[in-house]
């Protein structure tokens, strides 16, 4: 087996060694496509990945599996290497340690175009100078597909993004929709396992943004492909993830279904990151008990409902994590454990919710109330949440208690 | 007006300003001054070489030709004396010709594949390269000639065309690989990107993306090069002999010629040949540069 390869590889000119080289190539291939589906093996399979730019570390020792058919967000802020990280999945990063298995394959030093991948850009990338059709071509030309194939499945590809009259267009003819439309239209003609999409919405307006969210979680269910998918737009994470990787400094922060992000974020960055308006958090001890109780300024919010994780409730410095939206008007109650009463000091009317500004003990606190309720500025009133709704994080680590 | 005075009171429109005024007397002197600077030459050289030599010798450089004779734009092209070959302008100008072209071609092709490749592809090594060369862009002629002069005996290429077409492709290197390098810097990096998904090669991005999105820059390098090496005399003197010397070495020992009478008029008409084919590229292509260059500017 080896000296034939090698043998194929002295005479690469030849067309017919070439051509048996990738048929072989490929066959093998498929089998091991096959198998890895056959045992439920993760489509993607990121080991120990690192990556460095020159001295800067961007990823290190990085571990991710992504299921067949599973739709993937990496959420972060900018600068948490996301893009960095898919860019190594699509082969145009070269990384500097670690393995990367699409379908259980090793791709870790394969060209993009060997990694069955499509890839949907931020900025379209659409080649200027050819029509929408040859752009959707192109691929299938560089690989050579039979001419009848290709008329085929542009076809399809236009019918299922619905594109058909913009086919004979110049990219430089079309709206910021339609280019994105036919951006993913490329990676969708070539019948690609994974699809690769970088903040693929991060140019159009907002309302288009929604209407291609859409219609891209609709693709997802369509197709059934393995889809992941950088943004730093959180809705866009939650609305259209299987599951959301969480990113800073390059490391994932938390891997969970998007509810569980939400409710039982794992530190205090994916606490801060994801919700808006953001978490209120309120710097105090905790006090073990039982029952347990958190304990800051004039304030002491009973945590009988709490889940802790399996070190339990532990004594010390901690901060507690309240969602503005978790926060609800009136006094205690047998179901409500907690209130205070506050003075309000901001209101911002924001359409469906008004979000209010007090004070808790020294610090900042806002709420979300019904935009309905006639708050007024220097107003007194009673607040309360459910404390089995809030998130207890470590001081010095920030990690979930 | 009367509508216009009821919502704003006062004069309306742009300031109005004299037609004299200082700044503008300052602007169109400087520019006219300029303008003749370049001219008045080009006018003495046109007409001088519509006169006969009679008319030359009167010596009133200014004045038109009182009669109008092309002979000297044919003795120049076609008679003209060169030591002993009495040919003109003609065997020079093929010469040129078979000289500009091929180097055109060749350091074109070379230099905006190295661009795409040091601009595309970071290939180990590719900031030392490029240092390499950019520093090349700052060595003085003068320092390269003899070793050239060696290396092109050694290959046996001294005093033909071809080598002077290597002499050239080399010596347009350091600035076309900078020209390219850049423009292909400014394109997107997604685009290629996006070709490497789509499966396509170094050579399927080079030729199906980048080069089709490339033409004011090889417009710019086409103009750069043609109108460098036709004009070019100092390569052309070394490195060929008077059998293939390029028309500028040629109009040079026409004009400089120290037996008989100066023929100023056929001097003239001799250095016009010699220079219409760059003032012809300029021109031309001139107006599909800026073509290109808008229809670049255009977001595609």
């Amino acid at each position: 087996m080896g000296s034939v390869s090698r043998v194929g590889s002295l005479i690469p000119f030849l067309p017919r060694a070439r051509a048996e080289k990738t048929a072989r190539r490929a066959a093998e291939r498929a089998r091991v496509r096959d198998a890895a589906r056959r045992e439920g093996s993760p489509s993607i399979s990121v080991r120990d990945l690192s990556l460095s730019f020159g001295s800067t570390p961007v990823l290190e020792h990085l571990d991710l599996d992504i299921q067949d058919g599973e739709f993937l967000v990496l959420l972060g802020p900018s600068g948490c290497g996301k893009s960095t990280l898919l860019n190594c999945v699509a082969g145009l990063l070269d990384v500097s340690d670690g393995q990367i298995f699409i379908n259980g394959w090793n791709v870790t030093w394969e060209e993009p175009k060997d990694r069955h991948i499509g890839m949907v850009f931020q900025s379209y990338a659409l080649y200027p100078q050819m029509s929408v059709r040859r752009n959707l071509s192109f691929g299938l030309r560089s690989a050579r597909v039979p001419r009848a194939e290709i008329a085929k499945r542009i076809a399809r590809t236009a019918e299922i993004l619905q594109i058909e009259p913009l086919l004979d267009r110049k990219p430089s003819q079309l709206s910021g929709g339609q280019r994105q439309r036919v951006a993913i239209g490329r990676a969708l003609v070539r019948d690609v396992d994974v699809f690769l999409f970088d903040e693929p919405l991060s140019n159009l307006d907002a309302k288009l943004r929604s209407e291609l969210r859409v219609e891209i979680k609709r693709l997802h269910q369509k197709l059934g492909n393995t889809m992941v998918y950088v943004t730093h737009d959180q809705i866009e994470a939650m609305t259209l993830a299987d599951r959301i990787a969480v990113m800073k400094g390059g490391v994932i922060q938390q891997l969970d279904a998007p509810q569980d992000i939400y409710s039982r974020p794992a530190n205090r960055f994916v606490a801060g990151f994801i919700g808006s308006p953001a978490m209120n958090f309120i710097p105090g001890a905790l006090e073990p008990g039982p029952p347990p109780v958190f304990r800051a300024g004039g304030v002491s919010v009973p945590l009988d409902r709490y889940t802790f994780d399996e070190r339990g409730a532990v004594a010390g410095p901690c901060l507690l994590g309240v969602r503005p939206e978790h926060v609800t008007l009136g006094a205690a109650g047998p179901g409500r454990a907690f209130s205070h009463e506050v003075e309000i000091e901001i209101v911002e009317p924001m359409g469906a919710d008004t979000l209010v500004w007090t004070r808790l003990g020294e610090l900042n606190f806002a709420f979300l109330v019904d935009s309905e309720s006639r708050l007024k500025v220097g107003e007194r009133a009673a607040i309360g949440f459910d404390p089995g709704r809030a998130s207890l994080f470590d001081e010095a680590t920030g990690d979930r208690l | 007006m009367a509508d216009a005075s009821r919502t704003v009171a006062g004069p309306r429109g742009p300031r109005p300003r004299p037609t004299l005024s200082r700044r503008n007397i300052f602007l169109y002197g400087t520019l006219i001054v300029l303008a003749l600077y370049y001219l008045v030459p080009l006018y003495v050289m046109v007409v001088t070489s519509l006169k006969g030599m009679p008319e030359v010798r009167v010596g009133n450089i200014f004045s038109p030709p009182m009669k109008i004779t092309f002979e000297p734009w044919v003795r120049a092209w076609a008679t003209a004396c060169t030591g002993l070959d009495c040919d003109g302008l003609s065997r020079g100008f093929w010469n040129s010709v078979r000289i500009t072209v091929p180097s055109v071609f060749l350091s074109i092709a070379i230099a905006s594949v190295n661009g795409y490749a040091l601009a595309n592809w970071r290939f180990r090594g590719a900031n030392v390269f490029f240092t390499i060369l950019i520093v090349g862009a700052f060595i003085p002629y003068q320092v390269m000639i003899y070793p050239i002069v060696i290396v092109l005996r050694e290959i046996g290429l001294y005093g033909r065309l071809s080598g002077l077409v290597i002499v050239h492709t080399i010596f347009g290197m350091p600035i076309l690989t900078l020209l390219f390098r850049n423009y292909f810097a400014s394109i997107p990096e997604e685009l290629f990107k996006a070709g490497r998904v789509d499966g396509a090669g170094f050579w399927g991005i080079y030729f199906k993306i980048m080069m089709p999105m490339s033409l004011p820059i090889f417009v710019v390098a086409m103009i750069i090069q043609i109108t460098g090496i036709w004009n070019d005399f100092l390569f052309g003197v070394i490195y060929t002999t008077p059998d293939s010397y390029p028309m500028t070495v040629q109009l040079n020992n026409i004009v400089n010629a120290t037996q008989g009478v100066k023929e100023y008029n056929v001097n003239m008409a001799a250095t016009i040949l010699t220079g219409l084919v760059p003032l012809v590229v300029y021109f031309a292509s001139g107006k599909l540069f800026v073509r290109g260059i808008a229809a670049g500017a255009v977001k595609g």
